[in-house]
């Protein structure tokens, strides 16, 4: 008795448990990789797989053999030139040893455990240390929402998705086609039968056969089916990513000679977030890198993480660009505004003055989210005062003190509780 | 001969997998394979995958190392670097074999008398497979063992059952009785005694370590007691039996890798005889199914293309050499072993006196059914064979600065070849010959293994961390004495627990 059974519809992931357990096991090599990765990519680029590799020896299970050394006989195919008692230098580094073919028992010199991490554990890996709750890692690592929309017609679907008007030209486009050779034939049929008219009677054996002929096409004529499934169209309706409007994202830093790659590095988290959230609420989303000290400039993103300057700092100089690349190019009507900043919260004294002028006039009025993180252990900076008092106003301003990146996530707190009402 | 071929595209259906199976059968059966029933089962390209990676079961319990294993096997996938293997076999009954979606009627038509006749009859009747396996109860065994290593991670912790798994898995390959049989596997057996088994064990444990001083008449006479009196090739096992700290749980799945180890044994001893015999049956089949005009030559030339693949040998300097090939070594004697029996020359009159010019199929069945690589080769391997194969035997040793051609295909050299080659497959001196030597029971309760050196090949570096594996089973300190052939400690390493 034999049987044949289909096992393709059977699930096709029986082994996501054990390559869970893989990555539950490698997590410190792997988590490394990944910080690496993150330090590496650009702030907007984080919705991607990542190569990860461990290292060989990590990897291997242990189990007792033999190891190089002492006296082997080995069997070999492909004898050419040798004879019993020839003597043959020891070839460097060659498998010979265990026989059957284990050709690389040594454990040394492989190659790194190279995989790829998919999208999903990326960013898995990535949430690990900010620490968000686990509604917002969802909402973040879920794909983008689709709604139906309109693409022509198709010639296959549901009856309720018939196109009416669509279906019955063609019908009768398909019967003016099929009834053009049998019409022909029967206005030649009926010219002869008037002449023949004129010449025979009406009972006369050759009238009768054309007028019989005659009938035969109009029968067929009449046969043409007045609608047929091959006319059926279907409207088509394809899935687009929901259409959201677009944003664009200020990433505004302190680069003067007080941030170190360490407060770089947390600010890039921050960034990163931010942008992750923007991603899942709009389509569109620009980035706009102002870096500052007592001017500001508006930069690429390699300048924006790697360059250093020193000297003073003069925050306003940065609100003030701001502002000003608000009214020049991203209307309020069009854009939506957000804002993210990091210092370490030095600023020239007189100056926070000025800052709280600014955002109160020419930033806030206009931004969705304000965001800011004084990155550093000592007590507060002068700026975090003037910023105090503008948190006090305006609801959508943000702030926070962080000493390393698990503090990160209680800035938009209120960003993300928004979308959940 | 004008039959109509079965097919004449490469597309598989249903209805043409059953066809062609019905007349592979039917040619089989002429031919006389004893087989188990056959389930063919259409899988997906990641099933196969799936499947590959849990060392071809359909179930297996979980465990990080098939998750690695899956990583690799999809990446080289993936890659392109390799094809996946078009067949999986499972040695059950009944015998299940799996044909990937992707592959043309004749790939599949190749599995099929592959697999599903070759593999299985070579399972039904070979003697290692009938006596270490049962293939009736290996799939609900291994049910058993996922769901109980599932259920102990649930009480007891993730962690807990993986360090165990850990553990077990570096000592799999003694984990085996190389002499006893096994008593055969049964699911409803097993949960029901699995119960009794842990109350009993654990009595048992007790009784051999316990504690409350015995009488001054008695002590005297264990003073002289070793344990185990005899030494104890299957480590596993004897862990499983007397490791002190144990808990009962720890003890099943011990048992559990150590049966599963069992199982595979038989396939790790006949790899050559194995593939050889399952290789040498879809090429005289689906020639048979040819003859008869059930395929076409298109057909045939697909088949006979990926049939030269298989069983191609590079030679030892090529680039792509990697071993022997079993599939080429297993072939080439299978098909030996026929022509020596339909049209033997002198040579194999003298070589083979009792099965040139007799009945191939007989001669055939005899040596499947009752050899395994070592001995099949020990027996069978032709100096015609050897000469096509170009085989030399080189003695590596390091003691001498350069190696040395000891053998080669001439009359000098045929026996000392054949003697090497068959020698190259015996697992008993392949691996590492360790025993547990002796159990310290009223001091400090240590357990010593001892390595009894073969032609002085020491052990790998990697045997510090197999015994890190066994310390954390056995629960107290584990010494590794390397003996040489004088029976002198040469070497002895030692390892303690880590207590949690």
């Amino acid at each position: 008795m034999t049987q044949i059974v289909d096992r393709r519809l059977n699930g096709k992931n029986k082994s996501a448990v054990n390559r869970q357990k893989f990555l539950r096991r490698f997590r410190q090599q792997i988590k490394k990789s990944v910080e690496n990765a993150i330090s590496e990519r650009s702030v907007t680029d984080l919705d991607k797989g990542e190569k990860i590799s461990i290292p060989q020896k990590d990897t291997t299970e242990p189990f007792f053999h033999h190891g190089p050394g002492g006296h082997r006989e080995v069997v070999n195919p492909g004898n050419r030139e040798f004879q019993t008692g020839d003597k043959i230098p020891r070839p460097e580094g060659s498998g010979q040893g265990s026989g059957g073919g284990e050709a690389s028992d040594s454990g040394e010199g492989m190659d790194d455990f190279v995989f790829e991490l998919s999208r999903e554990e990326f960013l898995q890996f990535f949430f690990e240390d900010l620490e968000l709750p686990n509604l917002v890692k969802t909402q973040l690592s879920s794909v983008d929402e689709v709604h139906k929309v309109r693409a022509g017609h198709t010639s296959d679907g549901i009856p309720s998705n018939i196109n009416v008007i669509r279906s019955l030209t063609g019908a009768l486009g398909r019967r003016i086609a099929l009834r053009a050779p049998y019409k022909q034939e029967i206005e030649e049929k009926q010219q002869e039968l008037e002449d023949l008219l004129k010449r025979h009677n009406d009972t006369d054996p050759v009238v009768i056969e054309v007028k019989q002929r005659i009938e035969q096409l109009e029968k067929k004529i009449n046969a043409i089916p007045f609608i047929d499934t091959f006319d059926l169209r279907y409207d088509n309706r394809i899935d687009q990513p929901k259409p959201t409007t677009q944003a664009v994202m200020f990433c505004i830093m302190d680069v003067s000679g007080s941030m170190g790659r360490e407060e770089k590095d947390i600010a890039k988290r921050f960034f990163m977030l931010l942008y992750l959230f923007l991603t899942r609420t709009y389509e569109k989303i620009q980035v706009v890198f102002i870096s500052h000290h007592t001017i500001a400039s508006e930069v690429d993103e390699e300048t924006f993480f790697y360059s250093r300057e020193t000297g003073g700092t003069v925050v306003s100089s940065a609100l003030k660009l701001v502002s000003s690349i608000i009214q020049d190019r991203y209307p309020t009507s069009d854009w939506n505004i957000y804002a993210a900043q990091a210092s370490d919260g030095d600023n020239w004294h007189n100056d926070s003055s000025i800052c709280s002028k600014v955002m109160t006039e020419s930033i806030m009025p206009y931004v969705q989210y304000f965001a800011y993180i004084e990155i550093t252990a000592d007590r507060h900076q002068n700026l975090w005062e003037e910023y105090t008092d503008i948190k006090a106003k305006w609801d959508n301003f943000a702030m926070k003190r962080i000493e390393n990146v698990a503090d990160i996530y209680p800035v938009f707190r209120k960003l993300f509780k928004k979308r959940n009402p | 001969m004008t039959r109509k071929p079965i097919s004449d595209t490469s597309e598989w259906t249903f209805k043409l997998i059953e066809e062609y199976h019905t007349e592979i059968e039917r040619i089989a059966g002429n031919f006389g394979l004893d087989t188990y029933p056959v389930q063919l089962e259409i899988i997906t390209a990641e099933q196969m995958m799936d499947a590959y990676s849990s060392v071809g079961m359909p179930v297996g319990y979980s465990h990080w190392s098939f998750g690695k294993e899956f990583v690799n096997t999809e990446r080289n996938y993936k890659r392109g670097q390799m094809g996946l293997a078009y067949e999986i076999v499972i040695n059950s009954n009944p015998c299940i074999a799996y044909l990937m979606e992707e592959n043309s009627m004749p790939m599949q038509a190749l599995v099929i008398a592959h697999a599903a006749y070759g593999h299985n009859s070579f399972f039904k009747s070979n003697y290692l497979f009938t006596t270490w396996t049962s293939a009736d109860s290996i799939i609900d065994y291994l049910l058993f063992a996922k769901n109980y290593i599932h259920k102990c991670e649930q009480r007891y912790g993730e962690e807990a059952v993986e360090d165990i798994l850990d553990s077990c898995h570096a000592l799999k390959n003694f984990g085996v009785d190389r002499y006893k049989r096994p008593p055969r596997l049964s699911m409803q057996e097993e949960k029901s005694r699995q119960k009794e088994r842990e109350a009993y064990l654990q009595s048992q444990v007790n009784e051999l370590w316990r504690t409350i001083p015995v009488r001054q008449e008695e002590e005297t006479h264990i003073e002289k007691q070793r344990f185990p009196d005899e030494p104890q090739e299957n480590i596993l096992y004897f862990i499983e039996k007397n490791a002190p700290l144990l808990e009962p749980w720890q003890r099943e799945i011990v048992r559990i890798v150590r049966k599963i180890a069992q199982y595979f044994y038989p396939q790790r001893q006949t790899q050559v005889m194995n593939e050889g015999w399952a290789t040498f049956w879809h090429y005289t089949l689906l020639n048979q199914l040819y003859d008869e005009g059930y395929c076409t030559d298109g057909f045939m030339i697909e088949f006979l293309q990926s049939h030269t693949n298989v069983v191609y040998q590079p030679s030892f300097d090529s680039p792509y050499y990697s071993g022997i090939n079993p599939y080429a070594l297993g072939f080439n004697m299978m098909s030996d072993i026929r022509r020596i029996c339909e049209n033997p020359d002198d040579e194999d009159r003298e070589w083979f006196p009792e099965i040139a010019g007799s009945n191939w199929q007989e001669t055939m069945d005899f040596a499947m059914r009752n050899f395994k690589d070592e001995s099949f080769i020990g027996q069978y391997l032709s100096p015609r064979l050897m000469r096509d194969f170009k085989f030399f035997a080189i003695v590596d040793d390091d003691k001498n600065q350069q190696i040395e051609v000891s053998a080669i295909h001439n009359n000098q050299g045929y026996q000392q070849l054949r003697q090497t080659l068959s020698e190259q497959y015996n697992l008993g001196s392949r691996e590492p010959n360790i025993q547990v030597h002796d159990v310290d029971i009223r001091g400090d309760r240590s357990l010593t293994l001892r390595h009894t050196l073969y032609q002085r090949m020491p052990l790998d570096k990697s045997a510090d961390e197999v015994l890190k594996h066994t310390a954390r089973l056995w629960g107290f300190d584990v010494r590794l004495e390397t003996v040489d052939e004088n029976g002198n400690i040469i070497n002895t390493l030692e390892c303690q627990p880590v207590r949690g």
